[in-house]
C-alpha cells in the first residue's frame, strides 16, 4: 500500500491529526449540547463556517453578514421574551429588555463597523469574529429552541435539520459561493528528522488540547460548569434545585458556537471553507459524537480524530469514495451503539 | 372533541369531497397551462414519496432522511435496463420495485434495530453514501447521469407529454393514496400507531415490533422506488442531484408542513412546498441579486415555524373545517372463534423459584406461587416490594434472572411478550398506555391484534374487512360489557383516568384471555372510582374470568380476591386467604411498621 510509504504516511498523519483536531473540538460541543438540551445539534458546522468566512471577510475589510445575522436574531430574540414577558405581567422589565437589546445592537453594530475596514491586526479580527458567531449560539437557542423545549428528540432534530438549511442558504447570500482561506498564523515548518509538521498543524492541534483542557477545568472547577453537568445527568432534579433548563440551553450554546467559530478560525488556513462545508464537517463530528454515544467526551474525541485520519488516508488513495466510506463506516457504529444503550420508551412523546 | 356516532343514512360528505378532489385533479392536466402541468407531475411523483413517509414518520414514528435514496436507487434501475439493456419500461418497473425492496430490506435489518434518533442519523448517513455511489459509479454516467431514457407507453401511446404523463402518475398517486388509508384503517394500521410511542403495547398484544417496522420501511421504500420509476421516465434522464440527502430532507420537511400524520397532509404537503419552491426560484435570485439556492432559507424557518405553532402540521388545521366522520361500523357476518378455555380449578400459572437481578439489586429473590384457573389472586405488598418485576417476569418483558414461569403447561420464562400474549395471557399497564388521538373503539381493537391475521397487504387492499368487522363487533361487546359501550366513539384522550383504566381492562378482554393481569388498576384512582372499578371486578370475577391483581391498596384487594401473594423487599412474605394473610403478623409489620410492644421489648 502506498499510504504507508515512509515518504508519505507521516503527511497524511498529520493531516489527519489536524482535521482530527478540529472534528474533536465539534463533537465535544455536540456532546454538550445534546447532554444538556437533547438537541442533535446539525447546524454545528455552520458556526465553523461563519467562523472561517467572517474572518475571511474581514481580511477583505468587508462587513461580514454575520452583524446582520446577530442583529435580526437579536430583534426577533428581544421581541419574544419582551412579548413572554408582558404577557405575564412585568411590562416594564419587557421594555427593559427591548431597551438593552437594542443598545447591545448598536453597540455591535458600531463596533463591527468601525473594526471591518480597517483591516486591523490579525488577532483582533480573531477576536471580533468570536465576538460575532458566539452570540449566534444563545440567540439560536432563545428563538429555534426554546419554544420547543418540550418537544421530542425527533423533532428537535427536524428542528435542527430546517435550522442547517438555513444557516447555508445565508451563508451563500453573505458570503457567495467562492471558497475562502485566511492567512497562516503562523509560516514555515517543523522538521523532526523523516516528519516534518507546519507550524499551523501544531497550533491547531495544541489549540485544541487547551481548549479541551479549558472545558474540562469548566466542567470540573465552575458552579456554571457543574450547573451544566447536573442539567445533563437530570433535567428535572437539575431544575428542583434551581437551574433552569433556558439559561443552561443558552449557555451550552453559547459555548457550542464558540468552539465553532474557534475551530472555523484553526481550520481557516488548511482548508478552502465554502458556505456548505459545514454539513459535512459537523457531521465527521457527528461521527466521533456517535463513538462516544453522545455522552462520553473522551471516546467523542478519540472518535473524531479517528474519523480525520481515516478520511485523510481514505482521500489519499480512494478520493472519490472518501465521503462513502467515512459514512459507511457510522453505521456498524451506530448499531452497535444503539444496541448497546438502553432505550426507556416512556421519556418519549 | 366528540366524534359523531355512526349512521348511514347521513350524506357522507368526506366522500363528496374526496369525488370532487379527484374530479378537479383530472381535470387539471387539461386546463392549466404546460409549465404547470410538468409542475403537477413532479407534485404527484413528489407525493407518492411523501406517502410512505406518512406511514414510517407520521404513524409508526421513524424518521427517515433516506427516502430520496431509494427514489434514486428506483430512477437508476430503471433508467439502467431500460437504456443499457433495451428493456421495456414496464418490464422494467418490477424488477426496479425488486431491486430497491430488497436493499431496503437489507439496510432496514441493519438499521430498524437503531432506536429513537440513531435511526435518522442513520438514514442520513446512508442517505449520503448511496448519493456519492451514484455519482461516482462510471456505469452509472456518474454525477452527469444517463439520457435517453425511453418514454412509457400506455396501448401504444406513448406518454412524452406531461399532460399525458400526469394521468399515469395520477392513478399511481391514486392507488398508492387509496392503500396507505386502507392500511390505516386495518389491524396492520392499529399496530403502527400503537408503536409509535414504543413497543411496550404493541408487544404486548402480539406485535412483532420489528417485523412491522421492517415491512413499513420496505413499503415505503417501494412507493419511492414507484416514484423514482416515474420520475426517470417522466425527466427522461437522470442524475444523482434529485436523490441527494438535501432532498431526502425536503421530503420529511414536504411531511412535516403538510401533516406527516394524515395521508392528505402528506399530499398538501408535497403541492405545498412544490409550489413554494418555484414561486421562490422567481422571486429571491432578483432580490438578493444573485444566483443560487437561496429557497431553502425559506423552507427551514417555514419548518420551523410550523414545528413551533402547528406540530401535527397544516392539515389537521384545515381537517378541522371539514364535517367529521366516524368510523364505518361494518356487517358481523362471522365471529371471531373464541378460545377454549381450561376448566376452573386446574393448574394455570406457576412461578418456581424467579429470582431477579438488577446488578447488584436482587428485585425478586426465589418467589414461587401458583394460580389456578377461575381464581382471583392478589400480590400485594408495599412499594419497592417487586411486584412490577415480578409482573414484567410473567408478562415477558423483563425475564427473570434464573427461575421458571410456567403458563398453560407451557414453560414461558424465556418467551417474548408477544408469545406469551398468544398463550392466553393479557395484561394492562400500571402507567396507562392508551392511543389519546383514537376512538375508545379502535383503541379496544388494538386488543385484538393477536385474534386477526390480515397482514399488510391484505389490509392495504382492503381485503380483511370480515376479520375487521368480527374484532369491531368483538370490541364494542366488551365495551359494552365494561360500561364504556355508550362512549365507543370518543376519543380516548378525552377520558378521565379511571375510564382510561377501564378502556385497558376492555382492551385486555378482546384478546379473549385464559389470565387477565392488571397491573396497579386502582393507582392514582379518586374513591368514586376504585368503588366503581372494584364492581367491574367483582363482576368478571362472577362471569369467570382469571385474574390476577397486583396491587399495593389492601382495601381494594382484600373484598376481591380468594388468595393472596404478598411480598416485600423481593421476597414471599405470606401467603394463603385474606384472612389469614390480615391476621399474619408479618405482613401487618410490613404495611403499619414494627408494633410498638416488641420494639420496646427489642
Amino acid at each position: 500500500m502506498q499510504i504507508f510509504d515512509p515518504t508519505i504516511f507521516p503527511i497524511l498523519a498529520a493531516d489527519g491529526l489536524t482535521n482530527g483536531a478540529v472534528y474533536a473540538l465539534l463533537a465535544l460541543a455536540l456532546v454538550l449540547v445534546f447532554a444538556v438540551t437533547r438537541v442533535i445539534f446539525i447546524p454545528q458546522g455552520e458556526f465553523v463556517v461563519f467562523g472561517t468566512l467572517t474572518l475571511a471577510s474581514l481580511q477583505l475589510g468587508r462587513t461580514p453578514g454575520t452583524l446582520w445575522l446577530v442583529l435580526v436574531l437579536l430583534g426577533i430574540a428581544a421581541a419574544m421574551e419582551a412579548f413572554s414577558l408582558v404577557r405575564s405581567g412585568q411590562t416594564r422589565r419587557g421594555l427593559l429588555t427591548v431597551g438593552i437589546a437594542a443598545l447591545l445592537g448598536i453597540g455591535i453594530w458600531a463596533l463591527t463597523g468601525w473594526l471591518a475596514p480597517l483591516k486591523a491586526p490579525l488577532w483582533v479580527q480573531v477576536i471580533l469574529t468570536l465576538g460575532l458567531v458566539a452570540p449566534l449560539g444563545p440567540l439560536l437557542y432563545r428563538v429555534v429552541y426554546q419554544p420547543l423545549q418540550n418537544a421530542t428528540v425527533l423533532v428537535l432534530l427536524i428542528a435542527s435539520v430546517a435550522l442547517h438549511l438555513v444557516l447555508t442558504g445565508l451563508a451563500l447570500v453573505f458570503f457567495g459561493p467562492e471558497g475562502s482561506r485566511t492567512p497562516a498564523f503562523f509560516e514555515g515548518n517543523l522538521t523532526l528528522g523523516q516528519v516534518t509538521l507546519s507550524w499551523q498543524s501544531i497550533l491547531v492541534i495544541v489549540a485544541s488540547a487547551a481548549l479541551m483542557l479549558g472545558l474540562y477545568l469548566f466542567f470540573e472547577r465552575t458552579m456554571p460548569g457543574k450547573a451544566l453537568r447536573a442539567t445533563a445527568v437530570n433535567r428535572l432534579g437539575a431544575r428542583l434545585v434551581g437551574i433552569s433548563p433556558s439559561s443552561a440551553g443558552m449557555l451550552t450554546f453559547t459555548l457550542a458556537a464558540l468552539i465553532g467559530a474557534l475551530g472555523g478560525v484553526l481550520i481557516g488556513p488548511s482548508v478552502a471553507v465554502t458556505y456548505d462545508s459545514g454539513f459535512l464537517i459537523g457531521l465527521k463530528g457527528f461521527v466521533g459524537a456517535i463513538i462516544g454515544g453522545l455522552v462520553s467526551y473522551p471516546l467523542a474525541a478519540g472518535g473524531a480524530i479517528l474519523v480525520g485520519l481515516i478520511e485523510s488516508f481514505a482521500s489519499f488513495s480512494l478520493s472519490a469514495w472518501k465521503e462513502v466510506i467515512v459514512f459507511t463506516l457510522i453505521l456498524p457504529v451506530l448499531l452497535w451503539r444503539s444496541l448497546t444503550t438502553r432505550h426507556i420508551p416512556e421519556d418519549e412523546e | 372533541m366528540t366524534a359523531p356516532p355512526p349512521s348511514n343514512n347521513r350524506f357522507p360528505f368526506r366522500l363528496g369531497l374526496s369525488v370532487a378532489a379527484v374530479l378537479i385533479a383530472l381535470s387539471l392536466p387539461l386546463l392549466l397551462p404546460l409549465f404547470q402541468v410538468t409542475l403537477l407531475v413532479n407534485i404527484l411523483i413528489f407525493a407518492i414519496v411523501v406517502t410512505g413517509l406518512v406511514l414510517l414518520t407520521g404513524i409508526l414514528g421513524l424518521t427517515s432522511f433516506g427516502q430520496a435514496a431509494f427514489m434514486g436507487v428506483g430512477a437508476y434501475a430503471t433508467a439502467v435496463m431500460t437504456t443499457q439493456l433495451g428493456w421495456n419500461p414496464w418490464l422494467s418497473l418490477p424488477v426496479s420495485l425488486l431491486v430497491t425492496g430488497l436493499i431496503a430490506w437489507f439496510l432496514g435489518l441493519l438499521t430498524l434495530r437503531m432506536q429513537g434518533h440513531y435511526l435518522p442519523l442513520a438514514t442520513i448517513a446512508w442517505g449520503i453514501s448511496l448519493f456519492y455511489v451514484f455519482g461516482n459509479t462510471p456505469a452509472l454516467g456518474g454525477f452527469t447521469g444517463l439520457t435517453d431514457i425511453p418514454p412509457i407507453s400506455v396501448f401504444g401511446l406513448e406518454l412524452t407529454s406531461p399532460r399525458t404523463f400526469a394521468y399515469l402518475a395520477l392513478v399511481c398517486l391514486g392507488l398508492v393514496a387509496l392503500g396507505a388509508q386502507f392500511l390505516l384503517s386495518s389491524r396492520t394500521g392499529r399496530a403502527m400507531r400503537a408503536l409509535r410511542g414504543g413497543p411496550l403495547v404493541a408487544e404486548a398484544f402480539g406485535v412483532s415490533a420489528f417485523g412491522l417496522r421492517v415491512q413499513v420501511f420496505v413499503l415505503a421504500a417501494l412507493m419511492a422506488a414507484l416514484a423514482g420509476w416515474l420520475y426517470a421516465h417522466s425527466q427522461r434522464f437522470v442524475n444523482p442531484t434529485p436523490f441527494g440527502l438535501q432532498a431526502g430532507i425536503e421530503y420529511l420537511f414536504m411531511a412535516v408542513v403538510g401533516g406527516s400524520q394524515h395521508v392528505w397532509g402528506g399530499l398538501l404537503g408535497a403541492g405545498l412546498i412544490t409550489q413554494i419552491r418555484e414561486q421562490l426560484r422567481d422571486i429571491l435570485p432578483g432580490l438578493l441579486g444573485q444566483q443560487g439556492n437561496f429557497e431553502v432559507i425559506v423552507f427551514g424557518a417555514l419548518v420551523i415555524l410550523v414545528l413551533q405553532f402547528a406540530r401535527q402540521g397544516l392539515w389537521p388545521l384545515l381537517e378541522r373545517l371539514l364535517p367529521q366522520e366516524g368510523i364505518r361500523i361494518l356487517p358481523e357476518r362471522e365471529k371471531l372463534v373464541p378460545r377454549s378455555k381450561p376448566a376452573p380449578g386446574t393448574p394455570l400459572l406457576s412461578v418456581q423459584n424467579a429470582v431477579k437481578q438488577f446488578g447488584g439489586l436482587r428485585a425478586v429473590g426465589d418467589v414461587s406461587f401458583d394460580l389456578n384457573a377461575g381464581e382471583i389472586l392478589g400480590l400485594i405488598g408495599p412499594n419497592g416490594a417487586g411486584k412490577s418485576t415480578m409482573f414484567n417476569l410473567i408478562t415477558g418483558v423483563n425475564p427473570a434472572t434464573s427461575g421458571q414461569v410456567t403458563f398453560m403447561g407451557q414453560d414461558i420464562s424465556r418467551r417474548s411478550a408477544g408469545q406469551i400474549h398468544r398463550l392466553g395471557l393479557s395484561r394492562t399497564f400500571q402507567h396507562v398506555k392508551v392511543l389519546p388521538d383514537l376512538t375508545l373503539l379502535e383503541n379496544t381493537m388494538m386488543g385484538g391484534y393477536a385474534r386477526g391475521k390480515a397482514g399488510i397487504i391484505r389490509s392495504l387492499l382492503h381485503l380483511e374487512r370480515g376479520e375487521e368487522a368480527a374484532l369491531q363487533h368483538e370490541a364494542l361487546r366488551q365495551l359494552e360489557r365494561v360500561g364504556l359501550g355508550a362512549g365507543a366513539f370518543t376519543l380516548a384522550g378525552n377520558l378521565a383516568l379511571g375510564q382510561q383504566r377501564v378502556l385497558e381492562i376492555a382492551r385486555a378482554l378482546v384478546a379473549d384471555p385464559t389470565l387477565l393481569l392488571l397491573d396497579e388498576p386502582a393507582a392514582g384512582l379518586r374513591y368514586g372510582e376504585k368503588v366503581e372499578l372494584v364492581t367491574l371486578l367483582k363482576k368478571l370475577r362472577d362471569e369467570g374470568v382469571t385474574i390476577l391483581l397486583v396491587e399495593h391498596d389492601m382495601d381494594l384487594v382484600m373484598g376481591l380476591v380468594d388468595r393472596l401473594v404478598v411480598m416485600n423487599y423481593g421476597e414471599k412474605l405470606a401467603e394463603g386467604s385474606p384472612q389469614q394473610v390480615r391476621e399474619n403478623a408479618d405482613v401487618r409489620e410490613a404495611y403499619l411498621g414494627v408494633d410498638m410492644e416488641e420494639e420496646g421489648a427489642a
